[in-house]
């Protein structure tokens, strides 16, 4: 049988990186921040979970120091969208450029490695009923941000000043305080990504092996609308697909041919929602916005 | 009337500010009493947005001192501003389209339990301030469906839930419907009567005529004229405002109607349905309207920007209904859009470039080349006809105020001297004198023999020029006025949907 309840156990850990990075998109989205950095804070993440890891034995130091570097280095992406109102699209970039170069180049001399960091003594993270601990926290963390956008002061304010930042403005709301908010919680969350992937998923560090799941994540935010709940399905949609090219394998597929699965998913899910945004936007009444 | 004598609510004293090249503000002052609806006047430029922009905290001034209630103020900004109980209606809503009445109303003075948003009580409190102060609004619609004429209540319901003793209402009726602005009257006047004072910065003669106890006109950054309104006329303020005797609501004579240039029948878009109408020479066709009842549509429509569904258009006597904007042009029509700034000129270019745009197919045009001694001449002669003033053609349009921008684009649109000239809100934010200039444009234009299809959401402009009118409401023309019938009351019913008599039936 080929659906059956491995290959969704499958899809679930496939899923959880970019469920992670992609509710941190989503955040930054409604602050009104087009954060497509995400790929690069999560393999900074991955490189210093590993790195924390070895050097302390503890993954769970792994991880909290990922979530840290992560944030840390999405101060990047605040300072300079926000305070220097550089391009935010610019900035991701240069951030994922950067990220591949910088681990690279730590993987080398920390380590003494190329292209890849693997140790059977990597201690990496546990597991609880065939998923790691993050992976229920990504779930947890889907329901506290639906609730905290929609119901709560904070989630109010933050829509509001990604909506119209001059109008939270003179209500005495500060965008910038609220824009970088989103963005550091954006950057926690990636590094969390980047620790599920580095020591969840697999135990080791490979050069650029978030292999973008960063950009699936972009991805995961607009399909998902930015709403944590549709975030969740777009990003279940492609841990499937992630899931399924492995299963393929199986059947005798090139491998490369397989791997290709979630991008052509991703490529296919983004051409069908710009085909209907397109059309929608075709049929509204325009003329009366002034 | 005059009130008795109570203790100024605001009170700007000697308040100076100087931006690079200008003087905004020189030691204006303006004392505003409790329960009174002061109007603030002046043209584009005056002073008046950059004063209230000092009052509400959002600019600093060089020189001079706030008083609000007696206590000597300085605001760093806004909600400063606020907390003293000052609020201000940006002429721009400044509102959250996707979130609910409520929502706008109450952010960021929410009412929580347990930290959350309360949103019962915040529809309870939006209720309450409907309801005591005429301001009906459905308080979990949300704002992007709603009408301007609501936006705007919930703009006020937001002040009021903030305690605002004071508001600023900064050109309020620029979008409003005749009915829609007589709504807002009467509630700022029960504000005032409950004893909130009420600051309303307007270019509008009438409603300023109407709605306010006194008038402070700035000119050039002077206070020129302190009025108490029953003891003014339109024509004292007017003159105040630009510092010459102006002729307001000037009815231009009508026009002789030739042939028939425009033939429109049963035209259909998506904002558009089965409408019908012809221009002839020689003749100006208003068509008045609430913005958003479909006239932009049916000029885009006609300019060849919008897909025709069904029906036909004839530009004399030929079929251009599915023909490119580019093929309309080269047969005879020319277009002044409604947005100068997006649609109309190109604001990062120079005034000449822009003052050469469209001509670059026709005159301008030298095997393919666009000479720049020849673009030079052309921007130099239009300047001269059309007193655009610019400080060289070489500055980019972005530089010109308002007014000038405008009659550069009317400018470069009547020199096609196309049979057709299609015409959006000619007016709209320019100044009394500028005005003038305009109107007396389009006239010579039909004087020489042209036809002119112009949309207007300002009744006096429709009146002034038209020589037949059409109203639009919901897509539909729903009304046919010749000059002589076209009075602002029965245009204002039909504009608000109240059309019931056509000309044809009325006889």
């Amino acid at each position: 049988m080929f659906f059956d309840s491995d290959l969704l156990m499958s899809a679930l850990r496939a899923l959880t990186p970019i469920l992670l990075a992609a509710l941190g998109g989503a955040l930054c989205e409604r602050a009104g921040v087009f954060n497509i950095g995400l790929e690069g804070m999560m393999l900074m993440g991955c490189f210093t979970s590993v790195a924390t890891s070895w050097f302390t034995g503890s993954a769970w130091l792994g991880v909290l120091a990922a979530a840290l570097a992560a944030a840390a280095y999405s101060l990047i992406l605040a300072v300079g969208a926000v305070t220097l109102r550089g391009d935010a699209v610019v900035l991701g970039i240069a951030m994922n450029l950067l990220a591949v170069g910088l681990t690279s180049f730590l993987l080398r001399t920390v380590f003494g490695v190329q292209g890849t960091f693997d140790d059977p003594s990597l201690a990496g993270l546990p597991l609880v009923g065939g998923f790691t601990p993050l992976a229920y926290l990504a779930f947890v963390a889907v329901a506290v941000a639906a609730l905290m956008l929609s119901r709560h002061v904070w989630g109010l304010r933050l829509r509001g000043v990604g909506e119209a930042p001059d109008a939270a403005a003179t209500l005495g709301v500060s965008p910038a305080k609220y824009k970088y908010a989103a963005v550091l919680i954006s950057g926690v969350l990636c590094g969390l990504a980047g620790a599920q992937l580095a020591l969840g998923n697999v135990t080791l560090f490979s050069e650029n092996m978030t292999a973008g799941r960063g950009w699936i994540a972009v991805v995961a935010v607009m399909l998902g609308r930015a709403a944590p709940v549709g975030v969740l399905l777009a990003a279940l949609l492609f841990g499937l697909a992630e899931a399924a090219g492995f299963r393929l394998q199986g059947v005798g597929l090139p491998q490369q041919a397989t791997d290709a699965a979630p991008y052509v998913v991703t490529l296919v899910a983004l051409f069908l929602s710009t085909a209907r945004r397109r059309r929608r936007t075709a049929n509204s009444p325009s003329g009366a916005t002034t | 009337m005059t009130r008795p004598p109570v203790d100024p609510t605001v009170e700007l004293r000697g308040i100076t500010k100087r931006f690079p090249g200008t003087l905004a503000n020189d030691a204006v002052d303006l004392t505003v009493h409790r329960g009174e609806i002061h109007a603030l006047m002046g043209e584009n430029g005056a002073g008046k947005s950059t004063l209230m922009s000092i009052l509400y905290g959002m600019e600093r001034a060089d020189a001079g001192s706030i008083r609000i209630d007696g206590r000597e103020v300085t605001f760093g900004d806004p909600s400063a501003a606020m907390a003293a109980g000052l609020g201000m209606v940006h002429q721009s809503f400044k509102l959250f389209d996707s979130l609910t009445v409520a929502e706008n109303v109450v952010y960021a003075a929410e009412p929580r339990r347990f930290g959350l948003l309360d949103r019962a009580a915040a529809r309870r409190r939006v209720r309450e301030l409907a309801e005591e102060h005429g301001l009906a609004v459905d308080p979990d619609a949300r704002v992007g469906d709603l009408p301007v004429g609501l936006r705007q209540r919930v703009e006020i319901l937001k002040l009021l839930h903030r305690g605002a003793r004071t508001l600023i209402l900064d050109e309020p009726t620029a979008v409003l419907t005749p009915a829609e602005a007589d709504a807002l009257f009467a509630v700022l006047k029960s504000l005032a009567a409950q004893g909130r004072t009420v600051i309303l910065v307007t270019h509008k003669l009438r409603e300023v005529l109407e709605g306010s106890d006194k008038v402070t006109v700035l000119r050039d950054g002077r206070v020129v004229a302190r009025l108490v309104t029953a003891d003014t006329s339109a024509d004292e303020i007017a003159a105040a405002m630009t510092g010459r005797a102006v002729d307001l609501d000037r009815v231009h004579a009508p026009g002789t109607p030739g042939d028939a240039v425009l033939e429109v029948t049963s035209l259909t878009t998506d904002a558009v349905h089965d409408v019908g109408l012809t221009v002839h020479a020689g003749e100006i066709v208003g068509i008045a309207g609430v913005a958003g009842n479909g006239q932009s549509e049916l000029v885009e429509a006609l300019a060849g920007l919008r897909p025709v569904t069904a029906g036909q258009v004839t530009l004399k006597g030929r079929d251009i209904t599915h023909v490119s904007a580019t093929e309309r042009r080269a047969q005879g029509l020319a277009y002044v859009p409604e947005d100068r700034h997006a649609v109309g000129t190109a604001p990062a270019a120079s005034v000449a470039d822009n003052l050469a745009m469209g001509h670059h197919r026709t005159s301008l045009s030298a095997k393919g080349l666009l000479p720049p001694a020849t673009v030079r001449t052309h921007a130099g002669r239009l300047i001269e006809r059309f007193g655009i003033k610019a400080a060289t053609p070489e500055v980019p349009a972005s530089a010109l105020s308002g007014g000038n921008l405008q009659k550069l684009l009317i400018g470069r649109e009547l020199a096609h001297e196309a049979p057709l000239l299609l015409v959006e809100q000619p007016t709209r934010g320019v100044d009394i004198g500028a005005i003038q200039n305009i109107h007396d444009q389009i006239v010579a234009y039909r004087d020489a023999g042209h036809a002119v299809l112009l949309v207007s959401a300002e009744l006096s402009e429709i009146r002034g020029l038209a020589d037949r009118v059409l109203v639009m409401y919901e897509g539909r023309v729903t009304a046919t006025y010749t000059k002589d019938e076209a009075d602002e009351q029965a245009l204002g019913l039909a504009m608000a949907g109240g059309a019931v008599a056509p000309t044809e039936a009325v006889d």
